[in-house]
């Protein structure tokens, strides 16, 4: 079995096992959530040993000949000696603002210490002092100065509960990513553009909507947003007057029970969407937010005549 | 796409290449999603990956270049296997597929030898 060198001592994996698997399993703390290869905060240093290329999808070629990986997506071959990351993998910011925008939805505000490039709809991952990691999507616009998240409060969640403290205003965090594929590529500007999402899904829609329109998307852009009752419709009020400010831009807000009121479509926001659009072929797709309604969403708008190649999605996976 | 006529082109030449299979694999991932026959074999798989799997199945029905041995194909339908792929679902599957070239306009001939390569896989797909 290979084994690995940690700060001076060598730990033996067991046959198959990652090497986040076998550090955590000999008591090492090595920030991680999603074990899946997509949060990237796992990301350690091999500075002797062979590292798959499998382990090192989605890294910058630079890191990539550091020799970073990702932890959890590596079993090695033969034995590794690692260290932590360097800085630069890793962005300080401040945390500045926590609102409300619903009753379990938040709004963190984070001002990061050195320029923090993405593509509107892409997420990072936020690493508390602690080593407790956990992935969010970007809501604001890279050429706004602070980051902006849309944080869905999770009955006894870590991460979430703790964000919503008056004291976590001003704490530091750090900032890995950005990551993921869900984002406005400009071309094809006619296009119609169809978004949806439940919940906090609406943190990169929102971004993608914005960032179309800056960039002169002409095609129609559909926004549809679905919330279990009307209150969990946060930010609707400004999609409402985007909406009547931009003549190609539509937002429909959905709720799955509850009465009808005002402008609100009362059932499954996949079947609204699916009333409302029967065929779509030649669209381009964006879904996110609950891995769930994700998959189902992407199989309609795959059937109703989306390209596969034009549909972007990110699920919410939650963190293990 | 363009048309070749030249006797000495492979099938997979003949239908396109890797275009051919750029083009086939939307619909006919569409087609195999609808169909009561067939759908809930690919229920419980990521879209993405199954993509990626039905473009390697098209590549090799079209006499493409892969990797596959029959042990392969036989490992890799061993689960569709155990919940209970038989005769009628590679039957679907084949009509499915042709279904897919015809609307293509691809040649009657060439959907007859994609049909022929399919069926030359049959009893390890079926772990017969
Ligand atoms: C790519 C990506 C992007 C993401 N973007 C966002 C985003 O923009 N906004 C956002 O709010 N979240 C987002 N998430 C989810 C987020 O990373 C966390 O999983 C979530 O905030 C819960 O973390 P927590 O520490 O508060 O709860 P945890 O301590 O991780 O969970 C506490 C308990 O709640 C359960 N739980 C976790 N999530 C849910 C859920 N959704 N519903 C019901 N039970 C749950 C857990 O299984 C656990 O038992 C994203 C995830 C990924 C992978
Ligand atoms: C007609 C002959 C067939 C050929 C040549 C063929 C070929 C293939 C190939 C090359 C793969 C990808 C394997 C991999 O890379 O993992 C695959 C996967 C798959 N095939 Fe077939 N196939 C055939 C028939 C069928 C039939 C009849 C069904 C079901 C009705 C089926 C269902 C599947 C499924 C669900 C997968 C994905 C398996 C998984 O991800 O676990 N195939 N097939």
């Amino acid at each position: 079995m290979p084994s690995v060198t940690w700060a001076g001592r060598s730990h033996q994996l067991a046959a198959g096992e990652t090497v986040l698997d076998g550090l955590l399993r000999n008591g090492i703390e090595i920030a991680h959530a999603c074990k899946a290869g997509s949060c990237g905060s796992c990301m350690l240093r091999a500075v002797a040993g062979e590292i798959a290329a499998r382990a090192q999808v989605g890294l910058k070629d630079s890191w990539k000949t550091r020799g970073y990986f990702l932890s959890c997506m590596c079993v090695p071959e033969a034995s590794l000696e690692l260290a932590e990351v360097g800085a630069e993998a890793r962005i300080p910011a401040q945390i500045t603002a926590v609102d409300h925008l619903s009753d379990d939805v938040l709004r963190i505000r984070l001002l990061p210490e050195r320029a923090f490039e993405f593509r509107a709809g892409q997420y990072l991952t936020l690493i508390r002092d602690s080593g407790l990691a956990r992935s969010y999507s970007l809501a604001s616009l890279p050429n706004e100065r602070e980051l902006e998240l849309h944080v869905r409060l999770i009955p006894h969640g870590r991460m979430s509960t703790w964000l919503n403290q008056p004291e976590t205003i001003g704490s530091n965090v750090q900032l890995q990513g950005p990551s993921g594929e869900c984002f406005y590529v400009p071309g094809r500007e006619e296009q119609p553009l169809l978004l949806a999402g439940a919940g906090t899904g609406l943190a990169p829609l929102w971004g993608i909507v914005h960032d179309a329109l800056q960039q002169g998307h002409t095609g129609p852009i559909h926004l549809f947003h679905g919330a279990l009752r009307p209150g969990g419709l946060y930010l609707r009020e400004q999609l409402e007057a985007l909406a009547a400010s931009r003549s190609h831009f539509s937002y429909t807000p959905t709720v799955l029970n509850g009465p009808e009121e005002g402008r609100i479509s009362v059932g499954a926001i996949d079947s609204i969407i699916g009333t409302t659009y029967p065929k779509l072929v030649g669209w381009r797709g964006f879904v996110c937010g609950d891995p769930t309604l994700v998959r189902s969403l992407k199989r309609k708008l795959f059937l109703a005549g989306i390209a596969m190649g034009d549909i972007y999605s990110d699920a919410f996976l939650p963190s293990v | 796409m363009h048309i070749m006529s030249t006797s000495n082109a492979t099938l997979f030449e003949q239908l396109g290449g890797q275009a051919a299979v750029e083009a086939a694999v939307d619909n006919f991932y569409r087609k195999v999603l609808v169909d009561e026959r067939v759908a809930h074999f690919f229920d419980d798989v990521d879209m993405d990956r199954q993509r990626g799997k039905q473009k390697a199945f098209l590549t090799m029905a079209f006499g493409g270049p892969h990797n596959y041995s029959g042990k392969d194909m036989r490992t890799g339908h061993a689960r569709l296997v155990a919940m209970g792929l038989n005769d009628s679902h590679f039957d679907a599957i084949v009509e499915l597929l042709g279904g897919t070239l015809k609307e293509m306009g691809v040649a009657d001939e060439l959907i007859g030898q994609v049909a022929a390569i399919a069926e030359s896989t049959r009893a390890d797909v079926l772990g017969k």
